[in-house]
């Protein structure tokens, strides 16, 4: 028996698993919205709200800004109950002694994050807002891991002999999804900087290829941006910020069509892994129009938590490929083929 | 003579001027979530407000401008606070905005934060300067909040995050000479001591120009011009 699959597929487990990563994706949407709206610091109290206990807050209460954020956290307490009763459901019935801990380590995960997120309003600390973003996506990536691993395709790779992946594109769909979770960063710093957009044009910045952000520059920027929410002002420092995450963006880009025409050379056009990567290339398009849109609507709330929303889809994606590549490649012997090499397939069926 | 001479030049006199505004701002735009939120539409009979980032009268005088006096160097004045003292300024939530929008108030004076709305507003201070961070719920018919700072600070943000097109800018001085220009961009500084000094005017968009000054005995007068292009 391999003792990464599951001895035998619980699909009630497996199930509920997938359930709880797609609530939690909602989770993220309506965190999301929290930001996209400057609603985070609407409710001013936590754990209650205005002084309610947070599930006897009246729904007549709930207007403008406190409806985005009272939602949020009665969703992130859907969120956490599912994630406890995955746990205890992972620790109770599956064997695998490392799932178990995988499923104690997404409950700590879940109660550090509602910790976090209580913490930021209680201590009104912009930069706990950053770190709530960032831990809200890495414990998405857990959840959906947990879901995989209880699934029949998890266990049918494992039983796999012959299909393993090249290291140079195991590396590169590593490298690629590191540097997916650094763009998750920039991102969130960016959106905690409360600044609205720094650069409201594109595909230039400011009217040029490289904005200007000498101290006369940004104080025009600033003296002709007519802003309906209470935004910071811009800073030299928030304009640069976006200009390293555009970069960033079309840098992902190259490595996903990489991995992706990689993926077809080395392993087919019909590896469930070369699917995978096709399907993350065409979201990292998706991403950029969104990320574009973002701009040209003026950060619309729904366009901008969409983008939220497709990062975090773009960085799961890429989390669960490697996953997938380096359980496939696990004890087996290496195949030597090149990268860029044209017509080498791995003998896959 | 010489006695009566001496004397006026030892009195505390007035600084008076006009903020005048030259060019043409940025179009103000209307505050649309104001008519989405049915609790704040209501004030408003359809009538969108709008945006005041620049208010200017019919001549030109440029409203909104925080007016204060610094040392000669161009060194905040401090150690001279009356606020203790000084009688409550005043900030009122009112149809969903804030008035004033800007405002200026000394170290140690009470700030009284109203809710005149028949809805619940939350009140967020940001302060740069280290002074105290607040984010109070004030109810509709809640009672008034009250704040003092203890440290200067250039044009702190008072915010909504329940209605996040609300906010208000205070500046705080640890002196009592300062002033925001009016509808007509006039400004008064009263009971300046004799002496020189850097005197500033500080709008929000368009930063702060300085001019020295010299207070001998009579009322003085100085006038700023900001530019848009």
């Amino acid at each position: 028996m391999n003792a990464d699959a599951p001895a035998k597929i619980n699909r009630p487990l497996h199930w509920f698993a997938v359930l709880a990563a797609m609530a939690t994706f909602l989770l993220l949407g309506a965190g999301g919205l929290v930001t996209s709206h400057e609603a985070g610091m609407s409710v001013p109290d936590w754990p209650n709200s205005y002084g309610y206990n947070m599930f006897a807050f009246p729904v007549s209460k709930w207007t403008g800004g406190i409806f985005y954020e009272h939602t949020h956290r009665l969703w992130a307490s859907v969120v956490g109950l599912m994630t406890t009763i995955l746990a205890v459901w992972i620790w109770r019935k599956d064997s695998r002694k490392w799932m178990r801990w995988l499923g104690v380590a997404a409950f700590l995960l879940v109660v550090v994050q509602g910790v976090l997120g209580g913490l930021r309003v209680v201590l009104i600390d912009t930069d706990l807002g950053i770190i709530h973003g960032v831990v809200g996506q890495t414990f998405f990536v857990l959840m959906c891991a947990l879901a995989l691993f209880t699934g029949g395709f998890w266990a049918k790779i494992c039983e796999q002999k012959k299909f393993n992946v090249p290291r140079y594109l195991r590396m590169l769909v590593l490298s690629t999804t590191i540097l997916i979770f650094v763009q998750l960063i920039l991102g969130a710093t960016m959106r905690g900087q409360h600044a609205g957009l720094s650069i409201s044009d594109f595909p230039l910045a400011h009217g040029k290829i490289w904005p200007d952000t000498s101290a006369a520059a940004v104080a025009r920027y600033n003296a002709e941006r007519i802003q309906i929410m209470n935004v910071n002002p811009i800073t030299a420092f928030q304009i640069i910020l976006q200009m390293v995450h555009r970069i960033v963006a079309l840098t992902i880009f190259i490595f996903v069509a990489i991995c992706a025409a990689q993926a077809w050379r080395s392993l087919g056009k019909r590896d469930p892994l070369t699917r995978f990567a096709i399907f993350w290339l065409a979201l990292i398009l998706m991403q950029i129009g969104l990320g574009i849109a973002t701009i040209l609507s003026d950060k619309a709330a729904d366009i901008a938590t969409a983008h939220v929303l497709g990062g975090a889809l773009s960085l799961v994606t890429g989390a669960l490929g490697c996953i997938i590549s380096f359980r496939r490649t696990a004890r087996l012997p290496e195949v030597q083929t090149a990268p860029f090499a044209f017509g080498t397939l791995a003998a896959n069926k | 003579m010489a006695g009566l001479v001496a004397t006026q030049i030892t009195r505390a006199a007035d600084i008076t001027g006009v903020i005048t505004l030259k060019g043409t701002p940025p179009k103000e735009v209307e505050i649309t979530p104001i008519m989405d939120n049915p609790d704040c539409a209501a004030m408003y009979n359809g009538k969108t407000p709008t945006t005041h980032f620049y208010v200017v009268g019919p001549k030109g005088g440029f409203a909104d401008v925080v007016v204060s006096l610094k040392d000669a160097s161009g060194n905040d004045l401090t150690g001279k606070s009356t606020g203790a003292s000084a009688k409550p300024a005043v900030l009122d939530q009112k149809g969903c905005l804030y008035h004033p929008g800007i405002s200026a108030i000394q170290t140690g004076q009470k700030l009284i934060v109203k809710n005149s709305d028949n809805c619940i507003h939350n009140v967020h201070t940001t302060s740069k300067a280290g002074n105290p961070e607040h984010n109070d719920a004030q109810m509709p018919g809640g009672a008034d909040l009250t704040y003092t700072f203890n440290k200067p600070e250039t044009l702190m943000k008072f915010q909504c995050d329940v209605h996040p097109w609300m906010f208000a800018w205070v500046s705080i001085f640890d002196n009592p000479y300062f002033c925001v220009s009016d509808q007509d961009g006039k400004f008064t500084i009263k009971n300046v001591p004799p002496g020189k000094y850097t005197i500033e005017a500080n709008h929000r968009k368009l930063g702060a120009k300085t001019q020295t000054v010299e207070v001998a005995g009579k009322d003085v007068t100085v006038n700023f011009t900001f530019d848009v292009k």
